[in-house]
């Protein structure tokens, strides 16, 4: 199905929440008040001031934004096509974009006098996040992280703990990411009065896939003033990895009208999108509903959702932000696929060409970065996100390549 | 009149409150469900709740969880729980029965399909658990259309603002939430309980029955004073969970085990206002 064109894609969603047919509430009742309630308080923070004030001053001195906009020179050169631009947001605080997220939604928590954060967490960045900003504000953080993941995520379960934060192995379902959120929602129908639910990516009911991808958009507007001030016009390609997607809506959400950008959303591709064991929600999905929106899901022919699987923890998740369901059916962002295999050797040349360690989750939009800029001319320009640094994948990374620590 | 209507108006001649009772379809094996299922009304169940396995039951807590994923394992599709009430409404025309569950299996079956299918199969009502008013016209209005009741969720945090949203296009009864938290977990208080049903019932003349939370005979005797029916799910699938063998397998005496215990509830709940 093809959306038609609207005047604009940047105003989305309409007052249900909806991103055409995808996004909306579809939560408890218990939860309903509770959102509403969020969304109020949403509604007149972003108006206000002093909310931006406070939140620019803690990304300034805080996180360390604005994230340098670096030319990559020797992996341009070496793959011999395109320039190749990393908006190097795996040099803020916490190793992550999902700061950017977090500290706009705790200081919400804040204004709504809620006095407990809770969380949900695949490979634990967010988590750590979450709890980074808590100990901050000396605020309870709970989180959520499937038991799977905490097993294979252990540098981080670690950090989460020193940071004050009380961390739930979660057993329930399948004891990953998705289940974690259900725990969650759960934690969260129970104690309503004094709790917020820090979601982490660009999911979940209405108002957060809205609200989070704000927050993030913040890679987006200092990429483009960055762009200009380096080349003098817009990107030819943004590209950006995808698994519920908030990274890759940061960038792209204030280029979505430049028509001449073209946008590229990088899905984990597992050992194969026609294997059983992947994580492509739009390449292998269909649309569906759950944790509060509709959108792609990786789901069997009953409904029932199956398990997503990734080298990267961080792109482990069977569904993915609405606002990207539509964006793909008004065919505004192309989204591909990478490989385990194929972000583990792009994990690799980055390590070798640029000195950076990536996270397995840009390694994924890297793998596609090689692949297509070999094919552009020589001034064009190609702008990824490196959203996240890989000392927490250096375990995975070795078991992978067969080397022991 | 609709079986819940028929149901509701003859306890009310005889000034008892509903027993509800939950079930999960196809827990733990979609043979051992179709016994169960029969022989709830003789048992005293005035209205079942049959449960539609979801992976992903976020307002549940663990003793439904794991009634679905056996339910899953063993098999169990829409399809099979429609069609398990299809035979059980062979031998009994007068039983109401609500399907209970989560959105995405009945979308995934497409909405149209499903409500014709879940009528020729014999359902009455269906609880969307993550289907809040502000989602109506997704299933509840095309469910209303199709002559199936679709009874709506209650819960503490709905306050006098909100309650006549959730209250409008619901029907059959109104389900009200005695806790905010998941199925099984904490308790009801009663003197609460009162005071939200006067809230309720002040606003509609639906019956409504009161749910989450109630585990004993006892409990559910002391809600009967206060609502038009108690819901019991957990505690009873609780029961189910302790008679299985070690592959999940029922133990000889599930059946009996089970119905035991839920006449026990039921002789609780009709006998409660003396």
């Amino acid at each position: 199905m093809t959306v038609q064109d609207p005047n604009s894609f940047r105003t989305g969603p309409d007052e249900d929440g909806r991103f055409g047919q995808f996004g909306g509430r579809f939560v408890a009742e218990t939860l309903m008040p509770l959102i509403l309630d969020l969304e109020k308080a949403w509604d007149d923070a972003k108006t206000d001031r002093s909310f931006k004030t406070e939140m620019e001053n803690l990304w300034r001195y805080y996180v360390g934004r604005p994230s340098p906009l670096y030319l990559a020179s020797r992996l341009t050169e070496h793959l011999g096509g395109a320039k190749i631009y990393m908006k190097r947001d795996e040099l803020n605080h916490t190793g992550a974009h999902k700061i950017n997220n977090v500290l706009g939604q705790i200081l919400l928590a804040r204004r709504m006098g809620k006095t407990r954060i809770i969380a949900e967490t695949g490979a634990g960045q967010h988590g750590v996040a979450t709890a980074t900003v808590c100990a901050k504000f000396g605020l309870k953080c709970v989180v959520f992280m499937g038991a799977t993941d905490v097993e294979r995520q252990k540098p981080n379960v670690f950090r989460m703990k020193l940071l004050g934060a009380e961390v739930v192995p979660v057993t329930s379902g399948r004891s990953t990411l998705k289940d974690a959120m259900n725990e969650a929602l759960r934690d969260w129908v129970t104690n309503v009065e004094d709790t917020f639910y820090c979601i982490g990516t660009v999911a979940g009911p209405h108002p957060y896939p809205a609200m989070v991808r704000d927050f993030q958009s913040i890679i987006g507007w200092e990429a483009k003033s960055q762009i200009k001030h380096a080349e003098g016009r817009m990107p030819d390609v943004l590209i950006a990895c995808i698994g519920g997607g908030s990274n890759a809506m940061g960038l792209f959400h204030p280029f979505l009208d430049e028509a001449d950008v073209k946008m590229i959303g990088v899905e984990a591709g597992g050992k194969g999108v026609d294997t059983d064991e992947h994580a492509a929600s739009l390449m292998g999905g269909r649309p569906g509903v759950l944790h509060g929106n509709r959108t792609y899901l990786l789901q069997d022919d009953d409904g029932q959702i199956v398990e997503a699987h990734s080298i990267s923890a961080g792109l482990d998740y069977p569904g993915i932000g609405p606002e990207h369901a539509w964006l793909k059916e008004a065919e505004r962002v192309e989204y591909v696929s990478i490989k385990d295999d194929e972000a583990l050797e792009a994990f690799k040349l980055c390590c070798e060409m640029e000195g950076i360690i990536p996270a397995l989750e840009p390694a994924h939009a890297l793998a596609h970065v090689m692949k297509i800029a070999p094919t552009m001319d020589k001034k064009d320009v190609i702008v990824l996100n490196m959203c996240g640094r890989g000392d927490k994948d250096i375990f995975t990374v070795a078991e992978a390549l067969g080397t022991e620590i | 009149m609709s079986r819940i209507q028929q149901r509701f108006a003859k306890l009310k001649d005889e000034n008892r409150a509903a027993f509800v009772s939950f079930v999960m379809a196809g827990d733990p094996k979609p043979d051992t469900f179709a016994k169960l299922l029969k022989g709830l009304p003789a048992a005293g169940v005035d209205i079942i709740e049959v449960g539609m396995p979801f992976t992903d039951p976020m307002a549940d807590g663990p003793a439904i969880q794991l009634a679905g994923q056996r339910a899953i394992a063993a098999g169990q599709t829409l399809k099979g729980t429609l069609d398990a009430i299809a035979t059980f409404r062979k031998g009994d025309d007068e039983t109401p029965i609500v399907l209970m569950g989560y959105y995405n299996p009945i979308f995934n079956h497409g909405v149209e399909a499903f409500l014709k299918d879940a009528k020729e199969a014999g359902v009455d009502g269906l609880i969307v658990v993550d289907l809040p008013p502000e989602e109506d016209a997704e299933l509840c209005l095309p469910a209303r259309a199709a002559g199936l009741d679709f009874i709506r969720l209650a819960t503490p945090t709905t306050d006098e603002a909100r309650l006549p949203a959730v209250l409008k296009n619901t029907s059959g009864f109104v389900y009200y939430v005695s806790i905010t938290g998941i199925t099984g977990a904490g308790s009801a208080d009663t003197g609460a309980v009162e005071a939200a049903m006067a809230r309720i019932k002040a606003k509609t003349d639906l019956p409504v029955v009161v749910g989450f939370g109630v585990k004993t005979p006892e409990q559910g005797a002391e809600l009967a004073k206060v609502a038009d029916g108690v819901v019991v799910g957990s505690a009873i699938i609780d029961t189910i969970a302790g008679r299985l063998d070690r592959k999940g397998g029922p133990k000889v005496g599930l059946i009996k085990n089970v119905t035991a215990f839920v006449k026990s509830l039921a002789d609780a709940v009709h006998s409660a206002r003396g």
